[in-house]
């Protein structure tokens, strides 16, 4: 440090000699003086500088680790408490969709652990692969696609396994739902949540608002397509078209609303009922299944800063029109018969979710379904008895939900939730749930 | 079916043919980035700022109009070190534009340019939301402007080389201009060299080593973890023995928490522009460090 100073000085000395030698008053040495002191300084500076840039750059990671994904793992738990046993849930007046749509077990149960694994392959595209295990010890591909980075004019491509496009929350995780549970348009008309093997293009177009338009081909593996896993044929089994418009109202209000048709045409697409007499039959339809779903979503914050509150207003209002044939107990036990079959559905809910001080939410949702027009030919033509399709007897199916949750920081959550669920026509489910979400690893963001 | 698909075709290539706007589109993550940019590229870019002064730019939700506006832009412009780490891959995952996705000149990450401060020897979440490259609020430092501005002024060249020459010229007369208001605010800001102070976020941290400040303590009990009572009430005793001058948080912040700490330790709060538009006076750079200095100059002499 010393030595440094004496070279400055000695520096300042030969720059500024011939005017030192005739200086002298006091005030010149004085300003000498400062002036060693200010390029010792800068020397110092520079000295800092180069030294925390030479950390800097021995911090920078090297190996075979540095080019590891983002790897993420979900946790989560639930206490549930149920006036129903969750064995016996189903939704009536709709043929039941095989999706895993009950409430969680009765007590303490682990939920579904959810691996994340992303990152760009290179260039030209990126790769996510979402694996989530069950309590049971089961691994499912939840989500496995590339997507591209490179093409330009507004243009993607996904290509894999999928959450489609289906409306607003279908493509959003149940980690990030803010209830525990799907909505009942969602259990009833996708199977609680539709992913697809197939491939998607979608155009942002380059307008000031927001505009996109996309289509999806699938393999139709599991409901509304069927049979489960799939048809055996070449081509396209289920084909998905959607459209979003979004924007901002003035400088805390954000929304979109979305337009989306699903076509599929499934073909022996089996589902469990009674017959009149209480004998277990398994039935089958094949036919064509339209489902068009709006949506729409808004948020509001001061200032689109929701640090200290927010509120979001959620909806969506689903259709389906399925029309072909219905075959009565396909395992030939009662005898096996086969029958014209259509039928007209509807549903929505509609959500509010409020941020009132950091960290606390509460939220409100209410659920219906109108079982609209069912008919079957083979209760039409007299050969079997409406009470020989109990599952699709006429029923609106309706629910009410409230929760609060407490996020102590974006990666964790605590929330309980109770529901008064009147999916069944003969009983009344009273639903407490008591969950914990928390995530671990890399930060990953949420779609609007 | 056939007609809605011919109209749909129809209108894909109507709007695709629309004229691409003559000026190179900047989409700056921080409104500190869009003021540089507009300094350097005047007339020749058209800017847009992702964020306010008013938000906090760790937690920004992708919106809509956001994926609209980085859909067309030739330049990104971020503080990167993973400020906005929430929110930016998403947006460049739905843009469909290829221009700014991270390796093309397109994209500038304005933390890879200066030295960081802050950078965590551990890297876990239970200290809270740190940074692991280190602080991204680089900023508040004039002299890390300066470093960006020639950064900035050499992509830009790089982008549309036919204005090669007014980026240059302005770029030049913008640091002319720059130069002499450090000089300036380093005068101002001696009386602020050793001023212990107390920050609601680390968001200030390279102004405060700029200017000599010395940060005492901070609202949050953990970066990015709101203020809680308990952690308040520790800072009260705190302050009790080593008095801090002032209290500092930023125009996004809820100014509760420093009130709550002025009113029981008398000590003076200040509300500091995060960045340019946190004040009226912060309308451009220049002003934004004027008003930050003038601001704590009123408390601290």
């Amino acid at each position: 440090m010393y030595g440094k100073a004496t070279t400055a000085l000695a520096i300042a000395a030969a720059l500024g000699l011939p005017e030192a030698v005739k200086a002298q008053s006091q005030d010149e040495l004085k300003a000498l003086r400062e002036q060693v002191r200010q390029l010792d300084k800068r020397v110092q500076d520079a000295e800092t500088t180069a030294q925390q840039a030479a950390v800097q750059a021995s911090n920078r990671p090297t190996g075979e680790s540095a080019m590891n994904p983002a790897v993420s793992l979900i946790l989560n738990g639930i206490y549930s408490n149920l006036s129903q046993d969750p064995k016996t849930y189903k939704i009536n007046g709709f043929v039941p969709s095989n999706g895993e749509v009950a409430p969680p077990p009765r007590g303490l149960s682990l939920g579904e652990s959810e691996l994340a694994i992303t990152a760009n392959a290179d260039h030209m595209f990126r790769g996510t692969g979402i694996f989530s295990v069950s309590p049971e010890n089961e691994i499912e591909v939840e989500e496995a696609y590339i997507q591209t980075l490179a093409l330009s004019y507004g243009f993607t491509i996904k290509a894999g396994r999928f959450f489609s496009s289906v409306g607003y929350q279908n493509q959003i995780h149940a980690h990030a739902w803010d209830f525990t549970d799907a909505p009942l348009v969602m259990k009833a008309f996708l199977g609680n949540q539709l992913s697809d093997d197939g491939i998607q293009l979608k155009w942002v177009a380059p307008t000031p608002f927001y505009l996109d338009l996309g289509a999806e081909a699938g393999r139709g593996k599991s409901f509304p397509a069927g049979p489960d896993g799939g048809r055996n044929k070449n081509g396209v089994s289920s084909g998905n078209f959607f459209a979003h418009v979004g924007g901002d109202f003035g400088t805390g209000t954000a929304w979109q609303v979305g337009a989306s048709l699903l076509t599929t045409s499934p073909q022996d697409r089996l589902y469990d009922d009674v017959d009149s007499t209480g004998t277990p039959v398994t039935n089958s339809i094949t036919g064509t299944t339209r489902l068009w779903v709006l949506d729409g979503i808004l948020k509001w914050a001061p200032n689109f800063n929701p640090t200290e509150t927010y509120f979001k207003v959620q909806g969506e209002y689903f259709r389906r029109k399925e029309s072909g044939d219905l075959t009565f107990d396909t395992a030939g036990v009662l005898g096996t018969q086969t029958g014209g079959y259509s039928s007209a559905q509807s549903g929505w809910y509609l959500q509010g979710v409020y941020q009132f001080v950091p960290m606390w939410r509460v939220g409100y949702r209410y659920d219906r379904l109108d079982a609209g027009t069912t008919s079957i030919g083979l209760v039409d033509s007299g050969a079997l008895a409406a009470a020989d399709f109990p599952i699709l007897a006429k029923y609106n199916p309706t629910r009410q939900t409230v929760m609060m949750d407490w996020s102590p920081s974006e990666f964790s959550r605590v929330r309980l939730q109770y529901a008064q669920d009147k999916a069944r026509s003969d009983a009344k489910d009273n639903q407490v749930f008591l969950q914990y979400i928390v995530s671990l690893g890399a930060h990953g963001g949420h779609k609007f | 079916m056939k007609t809605s698909l011919k109209f749909l075709v129809a209108l894909v290539l109507a709007i695709a043919a629309l004229p691409a706007a003559a000026a190179l589109n900047v989409f700056a993550c921080e409104p500190e980035w869009a003021a540089l940019a507009q300094e350097l590229g005047g007339d020749k870019v058209s800017v847009y700022s992702a964020t306010t002064a008013l938000q906090d730019p760790h937690r920004i939700e992708a919106r809509p109009s956001l994926i609209a506006r980085i859909r067309s832009a030739d330049l990104l412009i971020c503080s990167g070190s993973e400020l906005e780490i929430g929110w930016l891959p998403l947006l460049l995952t739905q843009s469909g534009n290829s221009k700014i996705q991270l390796g093309t000149p397109g994209y500038l990450e304005a933390s890879q340019y200066v030295a960081k401060l802050e950078i965590p020897k551990v890297v876990d979440r239970a200290l809270g939301d740190i940074h692991p490259g280190g602080n991204p609020h680089i900023h508040t430092d004039p002299r890390n402007i300066s470093k960006l501005a020639a950064v900035l002024e050499e992509r830009l060249t790089q982008l549309d080389p036919a204005n090669a020459g007014t980026y240059h010229s302005r770029a030049k007369a913008f640091l002319d201009r720059w130069q002499a208001a450090i000089a300036r605010w380093e005068k101002e800001a001696a009386p602020l060299r050793g001023v212990p102070v107390v920050v609601h976020h680390k968001a200030f941290s390279y102004f405060i080593n700029w200017t000599g400040m010395r940060e005492v303590a901070s609202l949050e009990p953990k970066p990015g973890i709101p203020p809680t009572p308990s952690h308040l009430a520790e800072l009260l005793d705190q302050m009790k023995s080593q008095p801090a001058k002032v209290i500092v948080y930023s125009s996004y912040n809820s100014p509760q928490a420093a009130q709550f700490l002025s009113e029981r330790s008398k000590i003076p709060t200040v509300m500091l522009p995060f960045t340019v538009g946190g004040t009226e006076r912060a309308k451009d750079l220049v002003g934004f460090f004027d008003d930050m200095i003038g601001r704590l100059l009123g408390v601290v002499k």
